[in-house]
């Protein structure tokens, strides 16, 4: 009864944020607000791709701002300097960054713990100080300007066009809502299970015969695209790009909306990534104390919802399910008493 | 045969963990592997495995040369295994722990993961109707929506064991099964170790408990630094000289 009810509450709250959602720009949203919003579905790519690697299968990354800025140039620089649309230099960007991250992950992966995420954090920088310093392709600081919209699609009764903000607004929820079927999917597989369990004990996981290196590659490797593909969008929907946006800081901001919306939940990286997004523009009004008052939120969150906004909206939902349950479920705890309990020995 | 140690040495630095240790293992026997702390138990276990490559010496499983091998080929090839110090995967459910131990028996590709085909879900349900059946076999069903981190401790071991029979092994590794065990506890965990010998699956385990190793073992291996110094019948491992000594401490020429 008690699982029931979770699951019917939790299909009623994905339906209704699926339809706030297109909805939003509908009901007469200032210009700056859905920029906001087209922001934080972009950011919620970027958690989602961070969660992979970090959230399921525990091994923190904080390359992902790397990744974000290749997906982001190699998709502007086929398309100003090769002329290709929008779509296919998307894809590819998506699958260079893919392969990238593959090949970089195969040494790297086999660190352990800090020494992986030292080893993440200097491929960040590399990236960026490519993007700095290689300056006949990538015009250095100066960013690359004049991005492309993406082509208009033809669809025979209608053509879409993406050169308003509401349309960047649609066309990133459509992709980041099919990302979430498929990253669904995937994570409710052998797949996700095998991520899990190298997260819990990768040497229990070897002998229950899941090849590490494949499965740390392939989380790797697909939180990389993830990343990618939200460049694409990002540099299809500001049109410049310049390496400022692809800093550690950046790499930080999206592992703190992992931490806090809570790791290795589809809708806690959701969550995070865009109640942060939208509490760090709207806090610019003030100013300096700014960092402040977020660092100051950051640790009351992680003292007191160490399970980040996911844990605390399945306590709530769960307490919702025992309020409107007609059956009293049956207490965990009395389960457990009517087993013989042993003594712990020798472990 | 179904295994074979031909000679197996594995050597930590200037330690001699394991010593030329042969020992042939043949189809549906349970076999024990037992000795004082340290005589290389798990050593021998974690070399079987793939945990660890072997200084030196062949490990042939259904005659193929499985020395140096990955842990996960191992276990596709049809080796599971239980910890002295239980390894279930701690924030997941019981009924999750056993689908991960079944990774390796699942058909499907990534892209049938990824598109929810109907492979995925055939052989999800093809896993489920098995899975089910293991765990009512073991009296855990009741609980396989419990986090596995939740049970006493009796039943963490009950879940791991079946966690390695969920990979259909054809040999499996018990390592120190009965330890925190109460007598009642063990009385139970013997049948399910006969239970599971009447599957077909050969048993090879580390136990210190004396009574569970000399009633249910066909054959017996005794180790003491690393290596091998009696092997026979529970009954002749009883009277071997070289055990007594190696357990009692009496100065015996280590012969076998």
């Amino acid at each position: 009864m008690l699982v029931v009810n979770i699951n019917k509450l939790k299909t009623l709250g994905l339906v209704i944020c699926i339809a706030v959602a297109f909805a939003l720009p509908l009901m007469g949203l200032k210009a700056y607000y859905l920029h906001i919003a087209v922001l934080g579905l972009i950011h919620g790519l970027l958690v989602l791709g961070l969660n992979l690697i970090a959230g399921y299968t525990g091994q923190l990354s904080l390359a992902q701002a790397g990744f974000f800025g290749l997906g982001s140039y190699i998709t502007a620089l086929l398309m100003l300097n090769a002329g290709m649309s929008f779509w296919l230099a998307a894809l590819l960007g998506i699958l260079a960054t893919g392969t990238f991250a593959a090949c970089v992950g195969l040494p790297t992966l086999r660190l352990k713990g800090p020494y992986f995420v030292i080893s993440t954090l200097g491929l960040g920088e590399i990236i960026r100080l490519v993007f700095v310093h290689w300056e006949s392709v990538t015009r250095g600081p100066n960013g690359l300007a004049g991005i492309p919209a993406p082509d208009p699609i033809d669809l025979g009764f209608m053509v879409l066009t993406f050169e308003s903000k509401t349309s960047a607004y649609y066309l990133i929820l459509v992709v980041l809502l099919v990302t979430i079927y498929f990253y669904h999917n995937l994570i409710d597989s052998r797949v996700g299970r095998a991520f899990r369990a190298i997260r819990d004990d990768s040497i229990a996981a070897e002998v229950m015969g899941i090849n590490l290196t494949a499965y740390k590659v392939l989380a790797f490797a697909a939180g990389a695209m993830l990343s990618a593909l939200a460049g694409a969008l990002y540099t299809s929907y500001i049109r410049f790009i310049s390496p400022d946006t692809f800093t550690i800081g950046e790499a930080v901001n999206i592992l703190i909306m992992l931490v806090l919306g809570g790791m290795g939940t589809i809708s806690g990286a959701l969550a995070g990534a865009l109640g942060i997004t939208y509490l760090l523009e709207t806090m610019r009004i003030f100013a300096d104390y700014r960092m402040v008052i977020y660092g100051l939120l950051m640790f009351v969150i992680i003292v007191y919802m160490p399970q980040g906004l996911a844990g605390l909206g399945n306590s709530l939902l769960e307490r919702m399910a025992i309020i409107f349950s007609p059956n009293t479920p049956k207490p965990v705890a009395k389960v457990k008493a009517e087993l013989p309990h042993s003594v712990e020995g020798e472990v | 045969m179904l295994l074979e140690c031909c000679n197996v040495t594995m050597k930590f630095g200037g330690l001699t963990a394991v010593d030329k240790v042969s020992i042939q293992i043949a189809e549906n026997q349970i076999i024990g592997l037992i000795g004082p702390n340290g005589s290389g138990k798990t050593t021998l276990f974690n070399i079987v495995t793939g945990l660890y490559k072997p200084t030196s010496g062949r490990i042939l499983f259904l005659g193929q040369d499985i020395a140096g091998r990955k842990p996960d080929y191992i276990t596709r090839a049809g080796i599971a295994r239980t910890f002295q110090n239980i390894r279930l995967f701690n924030s997941m459910t019981v009924w999750e722990n056993v689908q991960v131990g079944r990774h390796c028996r699942f058909g499907e590709s990534l892209f049938d993961d990824l598109f929810n085909s109907r492979r995925k879900i055939q052989e999800q349900n093809k896993a489920n109707a098995f899975l089910a059946e293991l765990l009512a076999m073991f009296n855990l069903y009741e609980l396989k929506d419990e986090l596995a981190r939740n049970l006493p401790y009796g039943l963490q071991r009950k879940v791991e064991i079946v966690r390695a029979l969920a990979s259909e092994p054809k040999l499996l590794l018990l390592d120190e099964p009965a330890a925190g065990m109460n007598a009642a506890e063990t009385e139970s965990l013997m049948q399910y170790i006969s239970q599971i010998h009447h599957m077909g699956i050969t048993i090879l385990v580390v136990e210190h408990d004396m009574k569970l190793v000399m009633n249910i073992c066909d054959r017996i291996a005794v180790l003491n630094h690393g290596k091998l110094i009696a092997w026979g019948s529970p009954a002749e491992i009883q009277t071997n000289d070289a055990v007594i000594g190696a357990y009692l401490g009496k100065q015996v020429m280590a012969g076998a």
